[in-house]
């Protein structure tokens, strides 16, 4: 136990080591200035600008923003799709896999595109290296990127002041692609691979086991695809068992790496967002915020699969007693540490199957989804998400003292309020519309593989995973059912969407504000009290 | 057209460039782990030492049980995702008790170490703890002919400690463990 302690100890530490000199790194990237890696990138990103004939001096307003980001998704939705359907006839595909039936094809390409990565299929069964490469690879990169740029249109919203506009979405995209993602992935990538997970083009391969049977090895381009699933807190594996296949997370090591590159950027944005603002205490109490609610959930996690499954124990087994659905070189703190993070940060890779976990370690996972993953959330994601929150408390502190509230020198009013409570409330709707159809409903009910309560749990965690775009699951539901495909692809894109379109909207009448001066009557949003109320 | 060039250069750099790039990189420097880690004997790859196998026989040692395909499936990983109650999940494990005690000897008021009677989340675990593998030197012994002081050396060489000295769990690789008994003379 106190190695397990250690572990989880040194884990947070070197998280918020990282974080915050990558904090003012990408504060450096968002805000234009020269960082070390220009000699390089400039030329790449003036190429992809005069490419695609993107006007780097043109401003979007909400509206401009939104549209772009719509059309750039949806244009990205329907590649994914087709590439999925034509898979047979395009190169790369050495296990000659046919096309990806439609509804699955439907639900991947909303799920990859909406950031959720969704697993309705088995990887290593489904997709080619074509697929996996250009379909699911550059969406794990787009989507983060996209999920970034809104948390960064939502900050120019604080910082402008009585202007319409929030910036340039391809610049956004297109900087944080070249700056943040694409240069972390490639490092971790080739440190993974050093560790043992694979990266080829190889078909599977067929070999004797010791014990004269065939056994076959599915191979592929892992580790690229690893490397900006976690960065990007996407989350849909390469093989069916994600990051518990051994050759997508070989070792302990890998397993901290892995951890680190989920959390890092949604743990960095919370700095960078201090700095762009001009108050590093505004940043701090945000992060601080999700730093408590993620060390409570840990906790009970943890102790919770410490203390084991007392029915199985009756059997007799000796401790841990909760290794169904582990792997034994993560054993009991890296399991229940990776579960806690995918769930708080909105990637939905699993090291285990969370499935099996006892009944309150699974309560918290789900518990932690649907508050909208705003404990540290995903890339971008959990940021705006946060932001929302904070808004919704400013507001109700200020209705109390019978003041205006302001938030960063900016009055909230109605407006904004009505968006912001449309954030809140359009998740949480598309999580109980869609599990109450599904539990009433045959075809619904069809899928599960648990009988009783924990039955109704798969599939509260699975709409609740769709919508909150986390993508892990209780996987015992069997999901991939044309029902399933496209009841939670909804769901995705309501939970996805219905968040960011309000979210730019409130961006966009906040930068048409003016700043006002903080007066002795304004709300301070950096004391402890502030902070417990955002709590 | 913005969009759909946005797309197509994006698609371009990361579907293309970045993993055939890594693709290169990686078997330049570590070519051994980017092909899968195999393991050679004689000339013949016979596993990777990521990836566990089935075992059966009572001369090898065992690995945990798997519900990736019929059992250690590799183009198949997954765990049985049963939840902590279902009744499926007790009465199996049960079962495997059942199996584990009767092939090793032990009497039913010992306890036998979980992830020997438990799947593993990938169903390719290729690990299990030291306490599995000791349970099983008797068995090895007699069905080898060799002196169980002799096996379970083995077996002590055999455990790796916790990565870094803090990192992990210690554990045994099953397959790197049967293949050093098979080169045992």
């Amino acid at each position: 136990m106190s190695f397990d302690l250690l572990q989880m100890g040194s884990y947070l530490a070197v998280l918020l080591l990282l974080a915050v000199p990558l904090g003012y790194y990408m504060a450096r990237v968002f805000s234009g200035e020269r960082t070390l890696l220009d000699p390089i990138l400039k030329r790449l990103e003036r190429a992809f600008y005069r490419v695609a004939r993107v006007d780097v001096t043109k401003e979007m307003g909400w509206r401009e923003y939104a549209l772009s980001l719509l059309v750039f998704s949806f244009l990205g939705m329907l590649t994914v799709y087709l590439i999925q359907r034509l898979q047979g006839i395009l190169p790369f595909n050495p296990e000659h896999f046919g096309a990806v039936r439609p509804d699955l094809a439907f639900n991947t390409a909303v799920s990859f595109v909406t950031n959720t990565n969704w697993q309705a299929y088995a990887g290593e069964r489904t997709m080619s290296y074509f697929t996996q490469m250009a379909a699911l690879t550059v969406q794990n990169f787009l989507s983060a990127a996209t999920g970034i740029a809104v948390a960064l249109a939502l900050t120019r919203g604080f910082t402008r002041r009585e202007t319409g506009f929030l910036g340039n979405f391809w610049v956004d995209i297109t900087r944080t692609t070249l700056w943040v993602l694409l240069p972390l992935s490639l490092i971790l990538a080739l440190v993974l691979v050093s560790q043992g997970v694979i990266q080829n083009l190889s078909p599977y391969l067929k070999i004797t086991t010791l014990e004269g049977k065939e056994q076959i090895l599915a191979m592929g381009p892992v580790a690229s695809q690893e490397a900006i699933k976690l960065l990007g807190t996407n989350g849909g594996g390469f093989f069916n068992a994600n990051s518990a296949h051994p050759y997508e997370n070989p070792t302990p090591f890998t397993n901290l790496l892995e951890m680190l590159a989920i959390q890092i950027i949604p743990a960095a944005l919370p700095i960078t967002f201090g700095r762009l603002v001009g108050d590093r205490r505004q940043g701090l109490v945000i992060l601080a915020a999700m730093f408590l609610l993620f060390v409570l959930g840990l906790t009970i996690v943890y102790a919770s699969e410490y203390y084991g499954n007392p029915l199985i124990k009756a059997l007799g087994v000796s401790s841990p007693t909760t290794m169904e659905g582990k792997e034994v070189r993560f054993g009991l703190a890296q399991s229940s540490l990776f579960a806690t993070i995918t769930t708080a940060v909105a990637c939905g890779a699993v090291n285990s199957m969370h499935d099996s976990f006892t009944p309150f370690a699974g309560l918290i996972l789900l518990l932690q989804m649907m508050v909208g993953e705003v404990v540290f959330g995903g890339a971008g994601a959990g940021l705006f998400g946060m932001l929302v929150f904070v808004l919704l408390t400013v507001f109700i502190v200020g209705l109390m003292v019978g003041r205006t509230p302001e938030y960063l020198g900016k009055k909230i009013e109605a407006r904004e309020m009505k968006m912001v409570t449309l954030a809140v409330l359009i998740p949480g709707a598309a999580i109980l519309l869609g599990s109450a159809v599904a539990a009433v409903t045959k075809i619904g009910t069809f899928s599960l593989s648990n009988p009783g309560p924990h039955g109704l749990s798969e599939i509260l965690y699975a709409f609740s995973s769709g919508a909150a775009n986390n993508g892990s699951a209780f996987a015992g539901l069997n999901s991939n059912t044309p029902f399933y495909n496209i009841t939670l692809g909804i769901a995705m894109l309501v939970g996805r969407f219905g968040v960011i379109l309000p979210v730019l909207a409130v961006a966009g009448s906040l930068a048409a504000k003016k700043t006002i001066p903080p007066g002795p009557g304004t709300f301070q949003t950096t004391t402890p009290f502030s902070f417990f109320c955002s709590l | 057209m913005t969009s759909s060039l946005m797309l197509l250069t994006m698609t371009l750099l990361l579907g293309f460039i970045y993993p055939l790039a890594t693709t290169g990189l990686a078997y330049l420097l570590f070519p051994r782990q980017a092909s899968g880690s195999l393991i050679y004997r004689d000339g013949r790859v016979v596993g990777s030492e990521l990836i566990g196998q089935k075992f059966t026989d009572p001369r090898y040692f065992h690995g945990r049980p798997s519900a990736a395909g019929e059992g250690y499936d590799a183009s198949a990983s997954g765990g049985s995702n049963l939840g902590p109650t279902n009744k499926k999940l007790l009465e199996t494990i049960a079962e495997r008790l059942a199996v584990v005690r009767e092939e090793n000897g032990l009497s039913t008021n010992e306890a036998v170490p979980a992830d020997l009677v438990t799947c593993s989340a990938s169903g390719l675990d290729p690990h299990i703890s030291p306490e599995a593998a000791l349970i099983q030197v008797p068995r090895i012994a007699r069905a080898r002919g060799v002196p169980e002081e002799k096996i379970r050396q083995l077996v002590e060489q055999h455990i790796e400690g916790r990565q870094f000295g803090f990192l992990g769990e210690p554990v045994v690789n099953v397959l790197k463990l049967n293949l050093a008994l098979d080169a045992l003379r």
